[in-house]
């Protein structure tokens, strides 16, 4: 049976039809008895002084039941930061208070000053427009490098606009120095990684209810991880018990990290359902999401790569500042640090690696953790440095790469940036890329571009991240104030199939489907026959949520044990059954047999046995057939791949379109390779937004200029090519239990560098000595670079 | 957001410069505006009806009128709050240069605008205060100019010799 739906079957997601067919159910689909509607005011200046807020006239507007403003939220907690960063001079980050409504002064455009609750969103639209409210504008803190000299704060109680100056490894900034000034060639590149909205299709909602019989609320909203969110609210901001409060994210329209974390709009809709005793629900509209959403990326980074005669890498040095926004986010300090600057030895048997990071506050919206989250950046980096040192040696880029690549012989490896690689071979990543790609063919295809007026690139580059996240010991020791485990129970019911309720959230990831096939295919029975459960605080374990492409290696992991106390109970109750030790039953397609005998039960009937126990042997095993097992990862894990693409530059116009992007990709073993390929999909459809269309502009006052679809570009069908997709040269994960690596993030990761190498390439070939474009490079910008050449 | 131009008044620079500090010549010109009180001195209060792409909204604002040197030059401030559309505000400065029977209004504004009217994008934003200017203008010179040679020809057919002056020009002459 598990043959046509176990470990590695192309299976069909199965939660694709409700989504197909319109019978998802998303939070703003949900409707509740006497519910009313919250809307939120929000500031139109980027930094300025609330100098009186007047809910007069507006409270008097027909259905409006009451208005909140910070004042109502001074003696409550502020959101926290889940990651605690140290700068090299010993000092723990600044964290200024991010109240549930600004208080005394707003700091972005979209920051929330007040809230009406009202009968309906539009009675509560128009009070929203008559309150008045008087901010004295002051100048906006918009660009990193005058943040940090300028004496006008985002938050003035920190006396800085600096949130941390971070050094990773500091021990080793000697050693790095003196490779790079000791070189014989150093290669220096200076770059920005784009600000990008995280437009996730469904916007952020959130419904409380409280229930004054026993004093419960019920918060739906659009989480990745509902535990988390509950632990927030109850740990630092509401108070609220969490054995009185459940959190369920029920079907979630994409979150890319923008809802990992806990937002104000979510307490106040809590607070409101107590006051009014009514349940209350806010959509957010489009605009919010862009004004309010956690951003990501917003790097500007100097890198340094060391380089002896022969092309070893010697070392890599990088300076970065990373805009943290107005407020801290929840893992806005570990995603420019730990998961960025670990990273920055990449697949390489560089010796020495150096990075400071300043993360500095501004007056635009936070910004935190987006598909890759650091990895992103750090790959950006290091491929296009690679790229531009291969040019300026004369060395061919795959040649220069392959030369610097940790061999597989070399695991398990410590890189220079603190980290221990399990497993990997990204020689046979690079092999399976050149075959599947056709490199070989590809100066016959410049030819032809060539014969049409276009000019044709090539691009390629080596990725390394860190997923799996994360061992709880590493991660505590580095700052992180939660554990990173994740949790599962697996209920067999009485009539045999199975409930496996996870920790995990799935929006948009499959688990419906793949979580399922694990289980099936430990068992032997129908995955048809298990569902997963999720995203419910009340029916799941504590566990820790979706993102770092973490759900299968740890979630699934903790799946994997809760599976295998099942099978060594049902092998008691079977040997019971079966009048034998149970040391001597052997499961397979589903059934417990004695060894070496004709004798066997099925699954379905040790089930029954484990409920309705007769004749059970009461002294040795307890009724029922459920388990839980929680799982802590070991180590992280280390997908890699080997990317190129190759691109069309229309030199009249400077126009890129994207002609080829094959991935390749080691994930470990694959549970579902048809998910994982529409995974790496997605992510390359992203990864190439970034690099070609997506551009988040604040002009200088701190008005966020693409603020909705007519300005800021998403990808569309045309805008990306038939993609070549390949993980079929995995190296298992040493240390978790399926050897599974990850997926989620990868296709965002690799693509952006091989985009602006291919450009470069393509622009080089036509005589430019252009060696950088930022991204995204529109038209203009790479039409302005040739001509400035 | 900049804009620099002039444009010619078919007008003596008195007269345009008697007409610049008139709150009814302001209201009959600016486009939209529903109410405009005050005085030069005191400074102009004013209610504008707007829509810019999809935000319709009623902006309130303060005119100032600063740095005044009547009467060749002075600079117009101004900031309007649309509520939830967001904000607009700015400066002009104004110069009136005479030319012969004629006057050149050289103005040079920079305008910042907030919120919802900001997130819309500097293609409409630009492009609706650039038609802004032209609407004003063509107003101004309605109420303030003797009709341009242009015109002439145009009514010289018709019978509305009131055509020939402006409004204000007849009120004030």
């Amino acid at each position: 049976m598990p043959k046509d739906g176990g470990i590695g079957a192309p299976t069909r997601r199965r939660e694709d039809v409700r989504f197909l067919t319109g019978t998802g159910q998303y939070c703003d689909d949900m409707n509740m008895f006497g519910q009313t509607a919250a809307v939120f005011a929000r500031s139109t200046v980027a930094n300025g002084v609330i100098k009186s807020i007047d809910t007069t006239a507006a409270a008097a507007m027909p259905g409006v039941l009451a208005i909140f403003t910070g004042e109502d939220f001074v003696d409550v907690g502020g959101n926290p930061a889940g990651w605690l960063i140290n700068s090299r001079d010993g000092e723990p980050m600044k964290e200024p208070k991010r109240p549930v409504l600004a208080h005394g002064k707003v700091r972005h455009v979209g920051d929330a000053y007040a809230a009406v609750i009202a009968e309906t969103v539009e009675q509560a639209k128009d009070a929203v427009e008559a309150i008045e409210v008087d901010i004295e504008e002051l100048p906006a803190i918009v660009n990193m490098k005058d943040a940090l000299s300028s004496t006008n704060y985002v938050h003035d109680e920190i006396g800085t606009n600096q949130c941390f100056d971070w050094g990773w490894i500091e021990d080793n900034r000697a050693a790095t120095d003196a490779a790079i000034k000791g070189a014989h060639h150093v290669t220096t590149l200076e770059l920005v990684n784009n600000r990008l909205v995280p437009n996730a299709m469904e916007p952020r909602c959130s419904m409380a209810q409280y229930n004054r019989a026993n004093d419960e609320y019920t918060l739906h909203t659009t989480s990745q991880n509902p535990h988390l969110t509950r632990l927030l609210i109850s740990a630092f901001v509401l108070g609220i018990p969490e054995n009185k409060l459940t959190v369920i994210a029920p079907d979630v329209g994409g979150g890319f990290g923008s809802k990992i974390y806990h937002y104000g709009e979510e307490a106040l809709v809590l607070a409101a359902a107590k006051k009014l005793g009514r349940p209350v629900k806010w959509t957010a509209d489009r605009t919010e999401a862009f004004l309010t959403d956690a951003h990501g990326r917003d790097h500007v980074t100097k890198i340094e790569l060391a380089l002896d005669e022969e092309g070893n890498f010697l070392a890599f040095r990088t300076e970065t500042l990373a805009n943290v926004g107005a407020y801290l986010s929840n893992f806005a300090t570990a995603t420019p640090t730990f998961l960025h600057g670990t990273l920055m030895a990449g697949n390489y048997t560089v010796p020495n690696v150096y990075v400071n990071v300043k993360a500095v506050f501004t007056n635009t919206a936070p910004v935190d953790a987006y598909r890759g989250a650091g990895r992103p950046e750090a790959t950006f980096s290091l491929e296009r440095v690679i790229d531009k040192a291969a040019r300026e040696i004369g060395m061919d880029p795959i040649a220069l790469r392959r030369k610097n690549f940790i061999k597989p012989d070399q695991y398990p490896f410590a890189s220079a940036a603190g980290l221990e690689y399990d497993s990997g071979n990204y020689d046979a990543l690079m092999d399976q890329m050149e075959k599947v790609a056709d490199v070989a063919g590809f100066e016959a295809r410049r030819k032809e571009s060539e014969k049409k007026g276009k000019l044709r690139g090539f691009g390629v580059n080596a990725y390394i991240e860190a997923c799996g996240i994360a061992p709880s010991n590493l991660v505590g020791v580095l700052g992180s104030r939660v554990g990173l485990y994740d949790a599962a129970t697996v209920r067999v019911n009485a009539t045999g199939n199975l409930s496996v309720m996870v920790g995990a959230h799935s929006h948009g990831q499959g688990h419906e489907t793949a979580f399922p096939q694990v289980v099936a295919e430990m068992l032997g029975i129908d995955p048809q026959s298990i569902d997963i459960v999720h995203g419910d605080t009340s029916k799941i374990p504590f566990g820790m949520g979706t993102y770092g492409s973490r759900s299968l290696a740890v979630c699934g992991s903790a799946v994997v044990r809760a599976t295998e106390k099942i099978i060594n109970k049902a092998k008691k109750i079977a040997a019971h059954m079966l009048e034998a030790s149970d040391g001597d039953i052997e499961l397979k397609d589903g059934v417990f047999s004695v060894a070496g005998t004709d004798k066997s039960v099925t699954f379905g009937e040790v089930a029954l046995k484990a409920y309705i126990p007769h004749e059970f042997p009461l002294e040795d095993i307890e009724p029922g057939l459920e388990e839980t097992a929680f799982y802590d990862p070991a180590n992280f894990t280390y997908p890699s791949g080997a990317y190129c693409c190759e691109v069309e530059v229309d030199p009249d116009t400077g126009k890129v379109t994207v002609e080829s992007m094959t991935a390749v990709d080691d994930f470990g073993n694959v549970i579902n390779p048809m998910i994982v390929t529409g995974q790496v999909h997605g992510g390359l459809g992203q990864g190439i937004g970034q690099a070609l269309l997506e551009n988040t502009t604040y002009d200088e006052n701190g008005q966020l200029l693409s603020a909705s679809y007519m300005d800021y570009v998403m990808p569309r069908a045309d805008d990306v090519p038939f993609y070549g997709v390949d993980h079929s040269k995995g190296t298992a994960c040493t240390h978790n239990p399926l050897g599974v690596k990850g997926c989620g993030e990868a296709g965002a990761i690799g693509s952006p560098p091989t985009v602006v190498n291919a450009v470069i390439d393509a622009l080089q070939s036509g005589g430019k000595n252009v060696t950088h474009i930022d991204m995204p490079m529109t038209p203009h910008r790479v039409w302005s670079a040739m001509q400035n050449v | 957001m900049n804009l620099s131009d002039s444009r010619e008044i078919n007008a003596d620079v008195a007269t345009v410069w008697a007409a610049l500090l008139d709150p009814e010549v302001l209201k009959a010109c600016v486009p939209g505006c529903q109410e405009m009180a005050g005085s030069p001195e005191e400074g102009f209060e004013a209610t504008v009806v707007q829509k810019v792409g999809p935000v319709k909204a009623t902006f309130k604002g303060a005119v100032q009128m600063t740095d005044v040197v009547a009467p060749t030059s002075m600079t117009i401030s101004g900031e309007g709050k649309g509520g939830a559309a967001g904000f607009a505000k700015g400066g002009a400065d104004v110069r009136l240069e005479a030319q012969g029977d004629m006057t050149v209004l050289h103005y040079d504004v920079e305008a910042k605008v907030g919120g919802k009217l900001a997130q819309l994008g500097s293609r409409i934003i630009d492009g609706f205060a650039k038609k802004m200017a032209d609407q004003f203008f063509n107003n101004f010179q309605d109420a303030v100019g003797a009709p341009t040679a242009d015109e002439e020809d145009a009514v010289a057919g018709g019978n509305d010799d009131t055509k020939k002056k402006g409004w204000f020009k007849r009120l004030v002459s």
